[in-house]
């Protein structure tokens, strides 16, 4: 169902991470540029860190050094979905 | 039909597999035979090790009989009762292993807290290790590998849909969708993989690499069809759909850079940066709307879904450990053709 004034766009504003905006998008950058999105929800970057701005890359996330070093160290980039 | 390469248009199932011990000898003697399964079977399928390959091969086959299944069998094996029995136990010696590997009784927050964050220890990372240091030839055993899975990307978990409700069901649906290319064929996940690897030369099949596939290259894809085929293991499902996506994002970021260092093509680069974009999204869907909704309506369930997550890990590290240790010996991670 298209969004509209019965069904408007819904923004969610997330604790930690990205700002989540029903698609189709349209965003305008800073500089003019214009990037478009048709997924069904798009994750807006907000902590300005994304290489793939205006879009989230999950470069918000905290870094830790591991909690018992060692050859074990988890595989922390997975594969995708 | 035509066989047409290229994509996973392919509608040709391939062929069965060689067995790789008593259980998987006797289920594919069984299946190319048309005959019933041998009656120590499922004896010896107790007793060979869950994690093992001729126990991991005869589960694969198992399930594969519910997805395109092989070439030359009868549709109906998928619900032969004797190789339903058959499965059952070589199941649950899968997840009496997995119980006693990973750490039980876990809040779904504690399960998530440490992927939530990027180490800086990426010793163990094979994304890591293909994004600085792998070669063209890793990269194409990677996507060898990787390929059981990708070319049925999203297919295990829509099992889990008529087994959930609500928020849960509406944000599990739309992720799929898009998953499956959002109503345009060509940007199924699973046919961008076979674009990926077409970039790469390998064969785009559809299982085409099973005989080079290690046992640990088939636990993360069978453990899928696991939870995904049964509805006790809900919980499970959406714990393990919830690591992948959150993990997916970070890691795709580092073989996108992979792809793009070895020069493996467009449409390789392509399948992980649409990675990188999608899973950011797809992470923060899954975790709000899917476990949360869920839980929502059967909190009863989280220790289930931490066990999902956990496990999942637990059987990526093992396939990191496999490919690592081979591939910094200078060795391949394939089984050698025989």
């Amino acid at each position: 169902m298209p969004n509209g004034a019965e069904r408007p766009t819904r923004v969610v504003v997330t604790p930690d991470g990205p700002i989540l905006v029903e698609g189709p998008v349209e965003v305008v950058g800073a500089d003019g540029s214009v990037h478009r999105s048709d997924r069904f929800v798009v994750a807006l970057c907000a902590c300005r860190r994304s290489r793939t701005a205006p879009w989230c890359d999950t470069s918000h996330r905290a870094r830790r050094r591991p909690a018992r070093p060692g050859p074990a160290a988890r595989d922390e980039g997975g594969d995708p979905a | 039909m035509t066989a047409i390469r290229g994509g996973t248009a392919t509608p040709v199932a391939p062929p069965l597999p060689r067995p790789d011990g008593p259980v998987s000898a006797a289920l594919l003697a069984a299946l190319a035979g048309g005959g019933p399964l041998a009656p120590g079977a499922v004896g010896d399928a107790a007793s060979q090790h869950p994690y093992g390959r001729d126990a991991q091969l005869a589960l694969y086959v198992l399930y594969e009989l519910h997805y395109r299944s092989f070439a030359d069998l009868p549709g109906d094996r998928e619900w032969d009762p004797d190789l339903l029995r058959l499965r059952r136990v070589l199941e649950d010696g899968f997840l009496a292993a997995l119980r006693r590997d990973v750490p039980g009784g876990r809040s779904a927050a504690d399960a998530f807290a440490g992927l939530l964050t990027e180490s800086t220890d990426h010793r163990g990372s094979v994304a890591h290790h293909l994004e600085h240091d792998g070669d063209l030839a890793q990269v194409r055993e990677y996507a060898a590998l990787r390929s059981l899975y990708h070319l049925k990307e999203a297919d295990p978990h829509a099992w889990v849909i008529p087994r959930l409700r609500g928020r849960a069901k509406a944000a599990m649906v739309a992720i799929e969708y898009d998953e499956f290319g959002a109503g345009r064929a060509e940007n199924v996940h699973a046919r961008l993989f076979a674009d990926l690897m077409a970039d790469l030369g390998l064969d785009t099949a559809y299982g085409r690499y099973l005989e080079q596939a290690p046992a640990e290259a088939l636990a993360p894809v069978t453990v899928m069809s696991l939870f995904g085929l049964h509805r006790s293991l809900r919980g499970a499902l959406v714990g393990h759909f919830g690591c992948v996506e959150v993990t997916s994002s970070p890691g795709s970021r580092r073989l996108a850079a992979a792809m793009r260092r070895t020069g493996a093509g467009p449409a390789a680069e392509r399948f992980y940066d649409e990675h990188v974009e999608a899973d950011a999204v797809h992470e923060q869907v899954v975790r709000r709307d899917v476990i949360g909704g869920l839980l929502a309506d059967e909190p009863h369930l989280e220790p289930d879904v931490a066990f999902g997550a956990d496990a999942t890990v637990f059987l990526e590290e093992r396939l990191a450990g496999h490919l690592l240790g081979r591939w910094r010996t200078g060795r391949s991670a394939l089984r050698a053709p025989r």
